[in-house]
């Protein structure tokens, strides 16, 4: 594999010209990928969870709601996370909520990183009256009572799935993203490598792509990241007040369910530890992998 | 012909755009093919932003800058852009600020690559690469592969002078490029200029050292508060300084010998014993018009007040 093998040293020989044909700089990002501990550690268990959530419900013939085993088992062999005061296996629960969360996440974090980023850039790029215009309609949205416009979608809606909730949130949730990449990009736009690039032939979207996003390669992987975990909690803030999917299960449901039915009080702690373990898992291995790429993608800190 | 007309730069100041800063008030003048003008001022007289109106990366506020007879505003999409940038080029002020910091520095040549030379072979490109390099005095096993911070200052300018040179230009606009350099590049750099000069490109130098401009240079512009007050053939501006601002630049210049006290005092002394009043002369209080005077054949000077000087 090119990637385990030492970087070809640019004072060698002739290989090292290499480094002008573009194919160079993904090897190098990628070699120091690899050995990146935080960036490992955080895709592994980000990894393990989805694994989780993508393949155990096919193991289980049984749904998450169904009622299938005594109450209030404790964790054991057979019921590994336990049992609800209905008798359903939490284990199961769980795989159904990573699952759930998973898709939340990606695809109402997605919606919203996708309209924030393309809405940032071009304001911050562009400036002028586009910026303007793009300003407007972001406060508007902003402003939005989002639960209101969702109580009055629920009405018109026959049932609720968790693509509809993600397409809501995520068309909900990009204003503060748009913002806070907007200033980024401003600030960007007016560095001299910007105009070398002007200078070189290249579009606006390019420059945009190209040379704009990678300085701040972090920031948007930030973004997402919050958007992702912004989703999952805003989710199960909905499914609270009774405008989650109507049927399925998120980990925030679990966590609803168990305090609802008094989990805290009667001492039944993993009801509610594994949907609070698993929420905080995915969002901070997130997190972990963030730090990670920044060092990979910014080489003044690799050699720190 | 790069040809400035009138050109003036007004930028939005201040919050919500209250102010505004006159930062050029109407530059007159014109590069030719196989001509080096120097463009003399000092620190915030509107030098960078005269050479990036003419790369089209600040927008002109008045007038027009027309290149051999197409006025580059109308230049619009990016086909035509790219046609422009084919022709001129430009050297930025800041090396370090030129370079994407999260690239290696010779992405600079793989973008001119792939905008303009797609079909070229690597192995002729490389051979590009490494002619252009040469004619900046860089190693090309030094340079390449590395990133912008693990350059040098001169390094990464002589760079950009390279990356200009792989396109076919016609006109090369120069922001300061000889100031980080040492003495012994200095004189490689300012001979490849010649050379260039000699190919029939067309120069501006900007730059504020005055004994740089004098020796590269035909032409000389000096600019002072963001208008031109003199400019003409540079023996003529360098040998019979008309204006009190040009005098005083160029009496400036640290001599050995000399205290700028005398200095300053000999430049009063002259002023003052000059006594005859010439056509470009205005009535003591007279705002000084933007349109220069032909004092001599191609000799041009902003009119100014009988025994005005300069204010530093
Ligand atoms: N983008 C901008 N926005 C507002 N003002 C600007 C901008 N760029 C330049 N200016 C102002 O315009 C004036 C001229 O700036 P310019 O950079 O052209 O000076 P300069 O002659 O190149 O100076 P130096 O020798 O220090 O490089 C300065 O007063 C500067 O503050
Ligand atoms: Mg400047």
């Amino acid at each position: 594999m090119t990637a385990a093998q030492p970087l070809p040293d640019p004072l060698a020989g002739p290989e090292g010209t290499a480094a002008a044909l573009p194919e160079a700089p993904r090897r190098e990002a990628l070699y120091f990928a690899l050995r990146n501990k935080k960036l490992l550690i955080g895709s592994a268990i980000v990894g393990s969870l989805l694994l989780l959530g993508i393949l155990a419900p096919f193991f289980f013939q049984n749904g998450p709601n169904e009622r299938i085993a005594p109450p209030g088992l404790e964790p054991s062999a057979q019921y590994w996370f336990g049992t609800t005061q209905f008798g359903q296996d939490i284990f199961v629960q769980f795989a159904h909520g990573v699952r759930s969360t998973f898709l939340v996440g990606v695809l109402g974090g997605g919606i919203g990183a996708v309209i924030g980023m393309t809405v940032g850039f071009v304001a911050g790029y562009k400036g002028g009256w586009i910026d303007e215009i793009l300003n407007m309609i972001t406060n508007v949205v902003l402003v939005l009572p989002t639960l209101a416009v969702l109580l009055i979608i629920a009405a018109y809606l026959e049932s609720r799935g968790i693509v509809m909730q993600s397409l809501f949130i995520g068309l909900t949730t990009w204003p503060w993203a748009a913002r806070a990449i907007r200033s980024q990009a401003l600030s960007l736009s007016s560095r001299d490598y910007v105009d070398l690039a002007r200078l070189s032939g290249f579009r606006t979207h390019k420059i945009i792509l190209r040379d704009i996003a990678p300085n701040m390669s972090s920031y948007l992987f930030m973004t997402f990241i919050l958007l992702f975990g912004g989703s999952v909690l805003a989710a199960a803030g909905l499914d609270f007040v009774g405008l989650g999917p109507t049927d399925g299960m998120s980990l925030g449901l679990m966590m609803h369910q168990a305090v609802k039915w008094g989990a805290l009080q009667l001492g039944v702690w993993w009801w509610f530890v594994p949907p609070g373990l698993g929420i905080t898992a995915i969002v901070g291995s997130l997190y972990i992998m963030n730090v990670g790429l920044d060092e990979v993608f910014n080489p003044k800190l690799r050699e720190m | 012909m790069l040809r400035f007309d009138r050109v003036s730069k007004v930028y939005n100041v201040g919050s919500f755009g209250s102010d505004r800063l006159t930062a050029v008030r109407e530059a007159d003048f014109e590069v030719r093919r196989g001509e080096v003008v120097a463009l003399i001022g000092e620190s915030g007289s509107g030098k960078s932003t005269l050479g990036k109106m003419a790369l089209r990366i600040a927008s002109v506020s008045q007038g027009t800058i027309t290149c051999d007879g197409t006025d580059i505003s109308t230049l619009r999409g990016n086909r035509r852009l790219k046609d422009y940038y084919r022709r001129v080029q430009g050297v930025f002020q800041d090396p370090f600020s030129s370079y994407n910091p999260v690239f290696k520095a010779d992405r600079v040549f793989a973008m001119v690559r792939g905008e303009y030379y797609r079909d070229v072979p690597d192995a002729q490109w490389r051979a590009k690469v490494h002619a252009a390099l040469e004619t900046v005095r860089l190693d090309p096993q030094q340079i390449l592969g590395k990133y912008p911070h693990q350059l040098s200052g001169g390094q990464l300018q002589r760079l950009l002078i390279a990356r200009a040179l792989l396109l076919d230009i016609d006109y090369l606009v120069a922001d300061e490029i000889i100031s980080m350099l040492d003495a012994s590049t200095r004189i490689d750099v300012l001979n490849l200029l010649g050379d260039l000069k000699a190919r029939g490109l067309g120069i501006l130098f900007i730059t504020h050292d005055l004994a740089l401009g004098n020796y590269i240079s035909d032409e000389t512009v000096i600019v002072h508060k963001g208008s031109i007050v003199e400019r003409g053939r540079t023996e003529k501006v360098f040998g019979d300084p008309l204006h009190p601002y040009t005098k005083k630049l160029l009496s400036s210049v640290p001599q050995f010998h000399k205290k700028w006290e005398e200095v300053e005092a000999e430049l009063k002394a002259r002023e003052a014993a000059d006594t005859r009043i010439r056509d470009y002369h205005l009535p003591v209080g007279q705002e000084p018009p933007a349109q220069l005077f032909e004092a001599d054949e191609g000799h041009f000077v902003q009119p100014f007040p009988h025994g005005a000087r300069a204010s530093a």
